[in-house]
């Protein structure tokens, strides 16, 4: 029996059907994220699991027990919302020690743990601030301080990335999952973001129109996707002759090799780390993406051959 | 051209000037004129009115009133104003849009006739709400309305509550939509999320309320003198009764303008009072 247990649960907000019969079972520890468009009932199921949205049918439980029927505030369920939603009359301090100070623990304790909490996130320093004198990087660690410091059985964060510049973003996902790591909490990421879910989870639940289309490790969702929609939603596809292809796994052969596709380079994009080229084929156009080595790659116009592992 | 956004606004301010500006700075000059009851009034400057009106028992009875039935009303709109928006805010449509309308709907209405519908509720043994009352028996005697502090109180009450909903309405327009859950996620009560995330975050616009109602209130002409009457002045009142009825102008331009100054005192020390204490956290 899973950690976290959802069984055929649906959310319908009048005739329109957010979620529909998702069923998944979450392990103790275990790193989930729920990826999909905007729309597919991801932040509805998550909504379902913290006590906002009460599920039209289907069962929530947590360590066997029915979570639907506990009350939101007894939940015990740490949260980072996508804008934070710090409270912004109070210091970072008071921010993180308010869930401590719900829980009815004690003033010398709450120093304490709050203390640890910021150290943790690498706040430390800037206890006293009010939430406004935060940059948003910062004011993203305290969200995730103050859903940490309660010790919730699960943590739940609702795109929580998805305010922060890119650069800023990258970092912070290595950063959470480290700390993740760390305190060992069992955490459901929702996100639309492909990347973020597959740099951070153990497992992904792939969702479109309420249901998941694939549930498994991000290696696997996105090397052998179970429908078009996951393999389209997780990274570019060509659809060659009826087999889908990754752009990447496509090489430029020497001509005369058996089942090479011959074409021509239409247009040629250089990124950096690799090169994004659009083929003219028989078979219609083909993405191939080329890791940049240094060598001299063809140019736009050239004659080339495509070829790639079945 | 660095004097064209001056020229731009010249004819504004020249009309500003000449209905503000102008007479009140002869207002200003009018309470140091003297009266007399067959004299008329002489253009000279003496501090007689001044002398009157800040030294006179009479006088002091009047503000020390005027501000009383301010303060309380103001008290009043905040303390049901308040929790209205923030249930109005709770509402979703189309009841939110109903519910806007009626608590607005009433400033369309002139305050007159707003004020005379206390009166024909409450005035003596006629009211409505008396007779109604009297007639189920829980009252023997008809409740005092007309003509008590009270009676003015809870009118202006009811007047000015829009400019309080109003206020705490912007103000709890601005609260992130998820703090409320961020709060009941951390094992808040719903009292608790009240007392200690919404409303120290929408203190801002009661405060900013409660300045608009009470120098409204303190000002207020035509519910003080249906209610209140002759026998119940305010400040406002007294300086018409002083304009109209005695004909002494000065001395009502004294009253009116003291009024003013009073007023300007208030309102600038609460803002200030606002701005130091928010500044920091909400900017």
């Amino acid at each position: 029996m899973a950690f976290l247990e959802l069984e055929k649960l649906s959310k319908a907000f009048g005739t329109h059907i957010a979620v529909d019969g998702l069923t998944l079972g979450v392990e103790k520890g275990e790193f989930v994220s729920l990826l999909g468009p905007s729309g597919c009932g991801k932040t509805t199921t998550l909504q379902m699991i913290a006590g906002f949205v009460e599920p039209t049918s289907g069962a929530i439980r947590l360590a066997g027990k029915d979570l639907v029927a506990t009350k939101p505030a007894k939940r015990g369920l740490g949260i980072v919302f996508q804008s934070y939603a710090l409270f912004p009359h109070m210091t970072v301090t008071e921010n993180v020690g308010f869930g401590l100070e719900m829980q009815g623990v004690s003033a010398s304790e709450r120093t304490t743990r709050v203390g640890e909490t910021l150290e943790l996130v690498g706040l430390a320093a800037f206890a006293g601030r009010f939430p406004r004198q935060l940059s948003g990087g910062q004011q993203q660690r305290v969200a995730l301080a103050r859903a940490l410091v309660i010790r919730p059985q699960i943590l739940l964060l609702d795109e929580p990335l998805s305010n922060l510049d890119a650069k800023l973003r990258e970092g912070m996902q290595i950063e959470l999952r480290q700390i993740q790591r760390t305190v060992g909490t069992t955490t459901i990421l929702v996100t639309h973001d492909q990347a973020e879910a597959m740099a951070l989870s153990d497992r992904i639940v792939v969702m479109n129109h309420g249901k998941a289309e694939q549930i498994g490790p991000p290696h696997e969702a996105y090397e052998k996707p179970a429908t078009a929609f996951v393999a389209n939603f997780l990274g570019k596809t060509n659809l060659v002759n009826g087999t889908t292809v990754r752009p990447e796994r496509i090489s430029f052969a020497t001509s005369g090799v058996s089942g090479a596709l011959a074409g021509t380079v239409r247009t040629r994009i250089f990124q950096g780390n690799h090169w994004l080229y659009q083929v003219e084929t028989a078979s219609g156009l083909v993405t191939v993406i080329r890791q940049n080595t240094g060598d001299n790659m063809p140019g736009e116009g050239a004659t080339v051959h495509l070829a790639w592992a079945p | 051209m660095r004097a064209t956004p001056y020229l731009m606004s010249l004819p504004a301010l020249v009309l500003f000037a000449g209905v503000v500006i102008v007479p009140l700075a002869m207002t200003m000059l009018l309470s140091f004129h003297d009266w007399g009851q067959y004299k008329g009034i002489e253009p000279v400057f003496i501090l007689k009115n001044w002398q009157e009106v800040l030294g006179d028992s009479y006088f002091h009875e009047m503000f020390w009133r005027t501000f009383r039935i301010a303060f309380f009303v103001t008290l009043l709109a905040a303390v049901f104003g308040a929790p209205e928006a923030y249930i109005l805010n709770k509402m979703k449509s189309p009841w939110r849009g109903i519910f806007l309308l009626v608590i607005l709907g009433p400033l369309l209405i002139s305050v007159v006739a707003r004020t005379l519908g206390w009166a024909l509720l409450f005035g003596g043994n006629s009211g409505l709400a008396n007779k109604a009352l009297m007639n189920m028996g829980l009252i023997s005697a008809p409740l005092p309305f007309m003509f008590t502090e009270t009676g003015v109180i809870v009118a202006l009450a009811h007047v000015l509550m829009p400019y309080m909903v109003l206020a705490v309405w912007a103000s709890l327009q601005r609260l992130d939509p998820q703090i409320e859950n961020a709060a009941v996620a951390l094992g808040a009560g719903p009292f608790t999320v009240v007392r200690r995330i919404v409303l120290p975050q929408v203190m801002p616009g009661i405060l900013s309320g409660a300045v608009i109602v009470f120098a409204l209130a303190a000002s207020a002409f035509a519910t003080p003198s249906i209610i209140g009457g002759r026998r119940l002045k305010v400040a406002s009142t007294l300086a018409y009764d002083e304009f109209l009825n005695t004909l002494n102008w000065p001395l009502g331009a004294a009253v009116a303008v003291l009024l003013l100054f009073a007023l300007v005192a208030i309102v600038w020390g609460a803002n200030r009072l606002v701005e130091r204490r928010y500044a920091q956290v909400f900017g």
